[in-house]
């Protein structure tokens, strides 16, 4: 069953050995399910039983098993798995470890992922390259609310085989009928999931029953063990047969006389003078060579490195894929998709991130957030934002069109992460389903009159000029002051604030965050609109994150958008509390004020930052105009 | 063409196209180059990646001054013969102070002039990307690692904080001063290093293969006595064995196996039955449980 290493393998039958190693395919797989379901012992038992496990690593095992251990005097077998310190001295699994190991037949990675919901993320990333999924239950507990998320994880992230892996039965005497009624649980509920394959093994982790070979303890299971399952088991994926996809990555120019496009080819075949098109602008051209540094080849397929030379020099760069003419991808800036969030802070609509596929990024905002998933019934429920580990569906307006197909179709161009703009925190993963058509069918008027021509009879730059700070800072009194001296110097100018624009346009919002959100997006296209008609447009809103600050900056031109921070301490805006609204905020009377229940995240880098203390407003809009003036924007 | 790629074909696309992603989205990548068999099937790798081209990044070596002789001259050979562009970084404070295996133990010696000294290097050159050498199949904790694995400005791994890493996506971001370690080797065993080597006919430090050398036992180790640093203690002496090594680093820490493998078949063949794991060698690695995590933490490969 296991590997036999050959005792006495001879030098001269070296390469034959190797040859032979080489034809075995390879499949990964990945074990998940709820916490303490023993996924780490069972990997630790498949390296064990498969000899895996080297002298001294056998030493430091028992050592450490005296320490940490979970089993009383047996050894630990998931402390072989569980390498961090952290995972150790708490005996849980934190993060996926990736192991290796093989038997005659096959070789195999396997990614160990953590039970823990904190962890789901690391599940996620185990998951995200595995073709099996081996799903554990605790015969004891039967099916966990980590069993079901972890299941629909993985058939989200287009997982097609399941094994079942009811374990522990030596805990509840090898019992059938236990058995049975986790497998009727599971078979009912994974029903809608998709899997092509769902197999159930009765297993003991801990003392190897049917994990490499049938064990005496369960006569009543006549299928196969764990091992011999995974062994024949057919994943031979059709990648190779889809259309050509070639995803650039680089593009290589070592000297004048060559241009290549170094990638992976991402699906389908390739050979010197076949047809392609760049996906993103449709020009056509040809292969010329398929450069690698082994010598020019005929042909390329799935999963090569090489790099392509075409006929004709036509703009092709980092982010773009050359494709096959007569079966293209989706070119969209609008798309759907299945999303898994990673991050503690919740994916919010009209939040702006970087949209990452294999080798393109673009910002992208979430334009919808369809539904979220419940993870115990399935059902679509409607929801204001995605918390950490939970899984929705939500429709994107990207900045710049991408070009991918469906996950369905490809899961490698179909595929993206989401990257948080400030702290580059990779908070999220996405699986397109369709592209969105709104942007084909509204297309842009071309209008003859433009900005620069309204600006001009103005004799104005517009701008938009933000200001933010706490309430009471002072931002109103500021902007109002300032208004009135563009105004008499013969400026266009209008005011956007906050209380007023909410008893209108916004009137439908609160103060939750989502609501906050939503609020800075209205409002900086309203602006946006305005500086467009030639205006310079004063916004005086609190806007406490500085992800909407900073989305408002990103949709004006380089230059157009002034941040100005109203910097008054919150001691000092409670004093003056000129709405008496900190007195009730402090009593408890009204949720969500910034400052006091809702935080304020300063600006990093305004572009003027105005301390109020001690100064009169009309110093500091003096000292504004003169910035404005310097920077020629009146 | 096959109609599926080999096992060796696949890591070998693998590792290139990650070396591409980086070459692409970083302002500053270097490769670490250790002279040991990973590191050359690395650069190998990176000849291939950029072809008709050169790596278009420089290969770092972070020199304790205690390494094996003939490692120096292999590596010298290696970028007169490739052509690429080599740096080599000495912490000298540490040289100042006469820091060595022998007089300050291998913990102080590994922190001070292989940490500290990469750090340093990595800070000079302002460095946002460093390619290493390593496999997860080497070390529980490496078995954790990510292959873009992220590191703070002062170099430090977070192990209970890594970014999630979702099929080849990589996250290549980072703020100013912070960096990324790559692994392009991630996905590769011992046995897949050998048989690359083998079928590319990839040159190696010689003291890979069995050789008559002068040695000496030491604390359970066999040691090569590879110049007159190393001082006799009294009941030692000086053999001549036939021995090679597994991994290559500093030679007062390196130790010796018994052997007759004096060529890759043999060696390959002599891996398949070896009772011990190839980090059993150094001694860097035994002083404790968890050991490695430690180092990782502090900023060390
Ligand atoms: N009796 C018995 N105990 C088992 C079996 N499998 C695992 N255990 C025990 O269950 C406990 C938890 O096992 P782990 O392998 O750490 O569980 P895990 O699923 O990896 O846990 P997380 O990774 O933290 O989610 C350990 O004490 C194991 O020894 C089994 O088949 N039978
Ligand atoms: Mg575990």
């Amino acid at each position: 069953m296991t590997e036999t290493i050959p005792r006495e393998v001879e030098a001269s039958g070296i390469r034959d050995y190797l040859a032979l190693q080489e034809n075995k395919t390879l499949l990964r797989f990945l074990t998940c399910g709820s916490v303490d379901d023993g996924k780490s012992t069972l990997i630790g038992r498949l390296l064990y039983d498969t000899k895996l496990i080297f002298e001294d690593q056998l030493a430091t095992l028992e050592k450490d098993s005296k320490k940490h251990g979970t089993t009383g005097e047996d050894i630990d077998l998931a402390l072989l798995v569980d390498g961090l310190e952290a995972e150790r001295e708490q005996g849980i699994t934190i993060d996926v470890a990736y192991r290796f190991f093989a038997t005659p037949k096959r070789k195999f990675i396997v990614a160990d992922t953590p039970g823990h919901e904190q962890y789901t993320r690391n599940m996620a990333t185990g998951a995200s390259t595995a073709d099996v999924a081996v799903v554990l239950v605790d015969a004891r507990q039967g099916i966990l609310p980590q069993t079901r998320r972890h299941s629909i994880i993985a058939s989200l992230l287009g997982i097609r085989h399941v094994v079942l892996a009811v374990n522990k039965i030596d805990l509840v005497d090898f019992d059938e009928a236990v058995f049975a009624g986790i497998v009727a649980d599971y078979e009912a509920f994974a029903k809608d999931l998709g899997f092509a394959t769902v197999q159930p093994i009765p297993m003991s982790a801990r003392y190897g029953d049917n994990v490499t070979r049938p064990s005496a303890n369960t006569p009543w299971y006549t299928g196969q063990s764990l091992i011999s399952y995974l062994e024949t088991l057919d994943v031979e994926s059709d990648l190779r047969e889809k259309p050509f996809r070639f995803p650039v990555q680089y593009v290589n120019r070592p000297n004048l006389n060559f241009r290549g496009f170094a990638g992976t080819v991402a699906s389908g075949e390739i050979a010197v003078g076949d047809a392609v098109v760049v996906a993103k602008s449709g020009k056509p051209s040809r292969v010329k060579r398929i450069a690698t540094y082994d010598g020019d080849r005929e042909r390329a397929g799935e999963g090569e490195a090489v790099t392509l030379v075409l006929e004709d020099e036509i703009e092709v760069s980092r982010g773009n894929m050359l494709v096959a003419p007569d079966a293209r991808p989706h070119v969209a800036d609008q798309l759907a998709a299945n999303v898994v969030w990673f991050d503690e802070h919740p994916l919010m609509p009209g939040r702006m991130y970087i949209l990452r596929t294999e080798t393109d990024e673009v910002s992208a905002t979430v334009s919808h957030l369809k539904h979220r998933v419940n993870i115990h019934n399935f059902a679509h429920e409607a929801a204001k934002c995605l918390d950490l580990n939970e899984v929705g569906v939500c429709n994107f307006s990207l900045q710049a069109p991408v070009a991918f197909d469906t996950f369905a179709e490809n899961r490698t161009t179909g595929s993206f992460v989401l990257i948080d703009r400030l702290t580059n925190a990779t908070v999220g993963a996405g699986m397109i389903l369709h592209p969105l058509r709104r942007a084909a069918n509204i297309h842009w008027q071309a209008l003859d009159v433009t900005k620069v021509s309204r600006a001009e009879q103005k004799h104005q730059k517009p701008a938009v000029l933000w200001f933010t700070g706490l309430s009471g800072s002072g931002k109103s009194t500021i902007a109002n002051l300032l208004e009135k001296k563009l105004h008499v110097s013969g400026r266009h100018t209008y005011i956007l604030d906050g209380d007023n624009v909410r008893h209108g346009l916004n009137r439908d919002l609160g103060f939750t965050e989502e609501d906050r959100v939503e609020n800075i997006r209205r409002v900086s296209e309203v602006a946006k609109l305005m500086a467009d008609a030639g205006l310079i447009v004063l916004v005086s809103f609190i806007s406490p994150f500085r992800a909407e600050r900073r989305m408002a900056r990103d949709m004006m031109p380089d230059g157009e958008f002034v941040e100005v921070f109203v910097d008054t301490p919150f001691e000092e805006c409670a004093k003056r509390d000129p709405k008496g609204l900190y007195a009730r905020a402090l009593k408890g009377e009204i949720k969500n004020f910034t400052g006091v229940d809702s935080p304020y995240e300063e600006p990093e880098r305004a572009d003027i930052h105005l301390r109020t203390v001690g100064r009169e407003p009309e110093e500091l809009v003096d000292e504004l105009e003169a910035w404005l003036r310097e920077k020629g924007y009146c | 063409m096959p109609a599926t790629l080999s096992h060796l074909q696949r890591l070998e696309a693998e590792a290139i196209h990650i070396m591409r992603e980086v070459a692409a989205t970083f302002s500053k990548p270097v490769m670490l180059y250790s002279i040991g068999k990973d590191s050359s099937v690395l650069l190998h790798l990176a000849m291939k990646a950029f072809h008709p081209g050169k790596p278009p990044f420089p290969f770092l070596h972070v020199d304790t001054t205690w390494k094996f002789r003939e490692m120096i001259a292999f590596r010298d050979r290696m970028a007169r013969e490739l052509g690429f562009d080599l740096l080599v970084h000495i912490n000298e404070d540490g040289v100042r102070e006469g820091i060595g295996p022998f007089s300050h133990g291998s913990n102080v010696h590994t922190h001070v002039m292989k940490t500290v000294a990469l750090r340093q290097a990595l800070d000079k050159h302002g460095f946002d990307a460093a390619f290493g050498g390593a496999r997860r199949d080497e070390e529980k904790s490496r078995a954790k690692e990510r292959i873009f694995s992220f590191r703070t400005k002062a170099h430090g791994w977070d192990p209970k904080n890594q970014r999630p890493e979702m099929w080849k996506t990589y996250n290549t971001r980072v703020a100013q001063g912070e960096s990324i370690r790559v692994f392009p080797l991630s996905n590769w065993t011992e046995l897949d290093i050998w048989q690359y080597i083998l079928q590319e006919d990839i040159p190696i430090v010689p003291l890979y293969f069995a050789k008559k050398r002068p040695v000496v036992e030491r604390d359970g180790m066999t040691i090569m006595v590879d110049d007159d640093r190393m001082q006799l203690l009294p009941g030692e002496k000086v053999e001549e064995r036939m021995v090679r090594f597994r991994t290559l680093g500093c030679y007062p820490l390196t130790g010796a196996i018994e052997s007759s493998a004096d060529t890759l078949e043999a060696i390959v063949a002599e891996m398949l039955t070896a009772r011990t794991s190839e980090r059993q060698g150094r001694a860097i690695d035994k002083d404790e449980a968890g050991s490695m995590e430690k180092k990782k933490r502090e900023g060390y490969f």
